[in-house]
This record gives C-alpha cells, structure tokens and sequence, in this order.
C-alpha cells in the first residue's frame, strides 16, 4: 500500500523551456555580430592553417563526422565550398535540396532538422530564402548551423572569405585583425543593397575593424534607413562620388527574385551605378574591385572590369574553401583555441 | 443556482463612478444587491470572502478570434471563453474570420448556442462583406438580429472607396459599428514587421506606418459623408492613426479606437532573433509608436483595451518568421499588463484601468446591460488582487493556444474569481 502510495504523484505540467527560449548552439555562424572580433582572427588565422595543412593529414580532421547541407535555394559557389571543405576535413556530407526531398511535400524546416539529426548530422549548413531560418533550425535541433545565407538577412560565411580577400590585398595577416586593423580603408558596396543579404553581413562586420562602409544605389534598393543598421555606415548616391573615396569596390547583383513587384529603369541603373571600364578608371583606378557573385555581365559590371587586373571575383571565390573550412571546424570543435 | 454574497471587497463599478467597501450579492443571474459591507442578508448564499481585493464588472473585450467554426486545432469557442474567464472577461466579441467566414445569421446564431459551452457571453461580430471578399455586402439587419453587435473583415481590410462608403451607410441604418481594420494593404505586400531600421537589420519586409494611418484618414473621410456613421478603429497602433482619429473625434465624428495590450507593452525589438510569438499584424512598432499608446490611453482618446486574441498552434508558430501566421493569445495576460504599466508605472487610477476594460468597451460597440455592476443588469464580476505579483506562465494557459510573448512576465494584479451571468467560471 505504501509502495503503491509513493508512486503516485500529483499531476504537474512539466514544460521545459518553449521553443523560442531554447538556446542557439554556441558554435554556431548565424551572424556576424556572433563573433568577437578576437574570435574573426582566430576563425581566418585557422583558415590560413588548414589551408597550408597537408592534405591527407588535414583529413583526419573530421575522419566520418557527419555534415548536412541543406539548401532550399540554388548556389553554386557556397554549396560546393562548404561541400568541399568538409569533405577536405574527412567528414562525411551530405546534400539535401529543396527540390529533391520531402520538402517538396511540405515537411517543415524544423522536422527536416529533427530528421537529419536522427540521421546522425552533428552540423548542419543552410541556405534559406527565409530572413532567421537558421535560427528555428538551431533551436529545433540544439546543432551547431553554420548560415550559408538567409532571406536578405545575412551571409556571414560570404562576409568573412570577403574579408580574407580584403586583407590579402592590403597586404595584411590574419593575425593582423583587431578593432582597428582597417581604419583608414573605406569599402563601398553598390547594388540593391536592401535585398543583398552579402551587404548587411559586410556592413556589420567591417566597420567593428575599423573601416568605413559606403552604401551606394538607387533609393529603391538602398532605402536611407540603411545607414542606421550599425556604426561606420554612410550612403552616398553618387557612385563616382563614392568610388573616388573608395579603397575596396563591392558590386551587387540586383535580385530579380526578391524585386517583389519593383520596376527598375535598366538602363538608367546602367548609366549611374554600373563598374564599367572608364568610370573605373577615371575615379578609383586603384581599387580592388569585389563581387559575391552570380555576377550579372553587362549589368551592374562589365567584362573589362570583371575579368581586369584589379578584380578580385575569383579570388573571393577561392577564399571560400580555407574560411568554411574553419567554419565547419569550429561547429564541430575541433579548432585550435577555439570555444568549446 | 446558489446565490452568491461577495463580502468585504473594494467594489468599483466605473460607470456609476463607485470606488468604495461593499458587499455584493449575486442572485439569479443578476446583481441582487450591492450595500456597506455587512448590512446584506443572505442565509441560502454561497459567501467570497473579498477582503483586499477588488470587486469590478466583468471585463468585456472587443476583439477576439475564437476560431470556431473551422479552426478547432488553434482554439474552440470553449477554451477560448475558458481562457477569458481566467483572465477576467465575461464578455467577448468574436471576429467573424472564422472558416466558413461568419457572414450569416446561422452561423452567428451557432456562436451563441449553448452546445459551445462557453464560460463568457460571445458576442459575434458579422462580416462586412460577403466571404470578407470585400464586394458584396451582407444582410446586416439579419446579423444583427442574430445577435451581432458589429461588422467588420478584421484581418481584411476593406479597401474600396466605394463599398466601404456602402458599408458605412448600411450599418448606420440598422445602428451597427463598422470595424475596420486599417491595413492598406497595396502597401504591405510579403511584409512581416514594422517598417524601419530594424526590418532593414533583419531582412524582413516592413509595413510603414502610413498602411495603417492612410486607411484610417481615409475612413474618417468616409465617416464626414454618412449620417449616425460610426467607425471604429480596430487595434490601433501607430501614433499618425492615433492622431487622426483624436481629430476626427474633435471635429464630432462618431470615430473610436481600441488598443491591444501588446502595442502599449512592447516595440518592435521583442522580435529579437525572429521569435514569431512577436508577430502579429498590426505589427509592433517603434517605441515613439508605443508611448503614443500610452498617451493615448491616459488622455481618453483610446476607447477600449481589447486583446485581439489571435491563438495558433505550435507548429504553426515554430516556423520562418515569414512563414508564421500573425497573432498572439491575449485574454490572460490582459489585466495583468494593464495594471503593470498603465496603472503602477504611469499612474493611471485603477477606475479607469477597469472602465479601459470594462464600461467603456460596452458603450462602444452598444453592449447594454453590461460593463457595470448596477443592480438588476447581469451578474458579470472578477474579483482580482490588485496588487499581487506573479509570474504569467504559458503553459498554464486554459487556451488551447500558447503563442504569447509574454511567457514568464512578471505582472501586477491577478484574477481571484470570476462570474458570468452568476455561475462562477474561473477560481483561481
């Protein structure tokens, strides 16, 4: 009877923490205001290492952990670096696309995490056309997920491999980056800003070591509120005006997909915001000339300046690898000092 | 059902301007007696020792989504009216999105049978237009027949210039408000938030200010050319909106406004990392937005508090922040919010907290016999603590629904008791 007794206890509502207060995984790259800016050092001073390592030691890395990629929207450069740096760390990936999965019959996001956890995915790498999907990711799963772009909110991958590119131009190491390792340099990005999700990661991140951020394009693609989004940014219409000024030149696509009904002039946006060959030559001959890509030829660039001397677009896609090496090596623990 | 003698409260009764000890005694489904306290008799009476708490009509809340018929999953009309008795209301005005969209007297008629077994009166608002397409209007005279105390195609807006003057003549002929929400909604195409820096930061799409306030000076445009016209401003939320209906009201126009608890609690930032329980729609706005709330309710120009309790199911929330629907749960967490800022932060006296909440909703939408505690008018009472501190839990929620950003808030001011129509439907 007593026995009996002790096993029966009041009915309580047992509710552990709702789904909104579950954590984020500390490991994870969401945004770039994640990272300190000690913890961007370490991130590229990583990414410089793994990319010196010899390549069947650097293996062993990750030897038959287990990386996810999921991608609701087309990529060419992201997915196959990300792809290609885990797999160059030895882990196993593993791609699931919007078009070729249960997504198509409408599993949602958090039950496609719940299932590529049961599947043994210790990191998952998403590309969402959904502002913050990375985060009801990580709180439905509790894994590390590295952002490889979301909605028109962030790309912080992108911004850091961008950086590296930066600081290979101005001559800089990685172990150069501190609070004021870019002052003095001033970075303009041109294009339809308010869909780029490459510039807010960007504008948030190099102002923290110390460069001035120029938005520059059309009030419909760059709305005044922008500069407000941080320190360090300032809008200016006048592209000739900004590129005089200008270090380092990022050109943007305009995002048809994400133009929501908006008509833009082509033409017009040719003749003010376009990096053609003259106009570079005559107001920032000397400029590093910088684009996340898909590069739209003939249109917000041209070849002349794309394929020029001073075009850095390959590079920065050559820098993916190293950075999201890092990136991956970090989700899953196992880089040099750091967190744990 | 046994007579009910609530001894020793503070009983304030706002429409008659009572703040002072009584007794009240409930029979029958109305208020039997309300004397000083200890001069009521009444041996058969079931005895609520009130001391240190208040006694008040029961709240009436103008704006609600019980969902049904159609959306069970997200709320019934008796877990929805479970959710209202605990957060004090014994009168609540259901929207008519409901699916089908509640544009006959049948289904306002089925709202109200007792086979939902509600714990408050359900007072339904009908469709402006037929289906809430927004080109037909319905047969008012018959919805309100059946009980409708308004018209409205809350979630919709009705846009036209044309059939919202036909809607504004129409209800004024058979003595019905029109609620509109204000959303233009040519300008909030694929919008998630409020328009501004912080939408820029997220990478949301914002809805400026000027959806809301454009439509509402268009409305009150409206109004000038109807006679007896009366338009009400359903959750307002933006202080350009507010403004112009403080002027049209100035200028003799038949034009009121509610507020929700959530635009006079929070701004924009509770978003944070894109918690959908911080999406609804009209969006929360920018803090200048919210002071403007505040202002607006201490100076008299906002009618009614109403809650616009919007339940969804959690796999509806636990979604794309563009994704999820908009709308939060908000009868519980009400008075708690209400006291917490209105009354101990910016001193707002508790009658008039309580007349936000009870007297002055009634008179706005024309609900007689209610929203004060006169004897022979309905036994609708809460009985609350005003001052005890707790800590409002989700999970505890009677609502079939937990989508609130207000999960572990401290709050002042908690139901003790509440009654309608004499049958106590919450104990706390």
């Amino acid at each position: 009877m007593a026995q009996t007794r002790a096993t029966i206890r009041t009915a309580q509502k047992v509710s552990g923490p709702s789904f909104f207060q579950q954590p984020i995984h500390p490991l994870s790259a969401i945004s770039v205001n994640d990272f300190p800016v000690a913890e961007v050092r370490r991130i590229l001073r990583s990414a410089d290492a793994l990319e010196k390592d010899d390549p069947l030691r650097r293996m062993k890395h990750l030897a038959k952990r287990r990386v996810a990629l999921l991608f609701y929207e087309a990529s060419t450069r992201t997915r196959t670096s990300f792809e290609l740096a885990a797999k160059a760390l030895g882990a196993d990936t593993t791609l699931v696309s919007s078009l070729s999965s249960s997504i198509e019959k409408g599993e949602s996001l958090k039950d496609t995490g719940i299932t590529l956890k049961a599947l043994g995915a210790e990191c998952i790498i998403l590309r969402s056309p959904y502002s913050g999907a990375p985060y009801v990711l990580a709180r439905a799963t509790g894994l590390p997920v590295l952002n490889a772009g979301d909605g028109m909110a962030e790309h912080p991958s992108q911004a850091l491999l961008d950086l590296r590119t930066m600081l290979q131009f101005l001559g800089m190491h990685a172990g150069a980056i501190g609070e004021k390792c870019l002052r003095g340099v001033t970075v303009t990005i041109c294009g339809d800003v308010l869909h780029s999700r490459v510039a807010r990661s960007n504008a948030l991140l190099l102002p923290r070591l110390g460069a001035k951020v120029i938005l520059c394009g059309p009030p419909a693609l760059l709305p005044e509120t922008a500069a407000a989004m941080g320190p360090g940014i300032a809008i200016e219409r006048d592209f000739e005006a900004a590129l005089r000024r200008s270090q380092i030149v990022m050109m943007l696509r305009i995002q048809a997909e994400r133009l929501a009904g908006l008509e833009l002039d082509a033409d017009e946006y040719r003749n003010r915001y376009q990096a053609n060959a003259e106009r570079m030559a005559t107001h920032a001959p000397k400029a590093l000339v910088m684009h996340p890509g898909p590069i739209i030829r003939g249109m917000e660039i041209v070849s002349e300046v794309a394929d020029g001397p001073m075009s850095a677009i390959a590079q920065q896609v050559a820098n993916g690898v190293p950075v999201r090496m890092a990136l991956v090596a970090r989700a899953l623990a196992t880089l040099k000092g750091g967190r744990r | 059902m046994k007579p009910l003698l609530i001894r020793g409260g503070r009983v304030i009764d706002p429409a008659d301007g009572l703040d002072a000890p009584r007794d009240v005694l409930l029979r029958e489904g109305k208020v039997a007696a309300i004397e000083k306290p200890g001069q009521i008799r009444a041996k058969d009476a079931e005895i609520f020792d009130a001391k240190g708490l208040v006694v008040a009509p029961g709240f009436i809340d103008i704006h609600v989504h019980l969902r049904e018929p159609g959306q069970g999953y997200k709320e019934t009309i008796a877990t929805g009216t479970a959710a209202a008795a605990a957060g004090g209301f014994t009168t609540v005005c259901a929207m008519p999105n409901t699916i089908p969209v509640n544009d006959t007297p049948e289904t306002t008629l089925w709202m109200q049978a007792p086979e939902r077994c509600a714990s408050a009166r359900v007072d339904p608002i009908g469709a402006a237009t037929r289906g809430s397409m927004g080109e037909t209007l319905t047969d008012y005279a018959a919805l309100k027949d059946a009980g409708a105390v308004a018209v409205t195609d809350d979630g919709k807006p009705i846009l036209g210039d044309a059939i919202m003057l036909e809607a504004l003549r129409a209800a004024a002929a058979v003595g019905l408000p029109v609620i509109q929400h204000a959303e233009d909604t040519r300008l909030t195409g694929g919008c998630s938030m409020n328009a501004g820096v912080l939408a820029f930061r997220l990478g949301l799409r914002g809805m400026p200010v000027e959806a809301e306030s454009g439509l509402v000076e268009r409305d009150i445009a409206l109004v000038r050319r109807v006679k007896n016209a009366h338009l009400h401003v359903a959750h307002l939320s933006t202080k350009k909106a507010l403004d112009a209906v403080r002027a049209a009201r100035k200028s003799g126009l038949h034009v009121t406004c509610e507020v929700t608890p959530h635009h006079f609690a929070l701004t924009e930032e509770r978003i944070g990392h894109y918690d959908t329980n911080a999406k609804m729609n009209p969006p929360l706005r920018a803090e200048s937005d919210r002071a403007a709330m505040i202002e607006g309710l201490l100076d008299g120009t906002v009618d009614a508090i109403a809650t616009d309790h919007a339940p969804h199911a959690a796999h509806e929330k636990e979604q794309e922040f563009d994704r999820a629907p908009n709308g939060i749960t908000g009868l519980e967490s009400a008075l708690g919010l209400a006291i917490s800022i209105l009354h101990a932060r910016h001193r707002m006296p508790l009658s008039k907290v309580l007349a936000l909440l009870s007297s002055k909703p009634a008179q706005t939408l024309g609900l007689t016999g209610r929203g004060s505690l006169a004897i022979g008018l309905a036994a609708d009472v809460v009985i609350f603590d005003p001052a005890e501190q707790w800590v409002f839990r989700a999970a505890d929620s009677r609502s079939k629904s937990k989508n609130t950003p207000f999960d572990g808030w401290q709050m002042q001011g908690r139901v003790k008791l509440t009654v309608s129509e004499g049958r106590v439907v919450f104990r706390a």
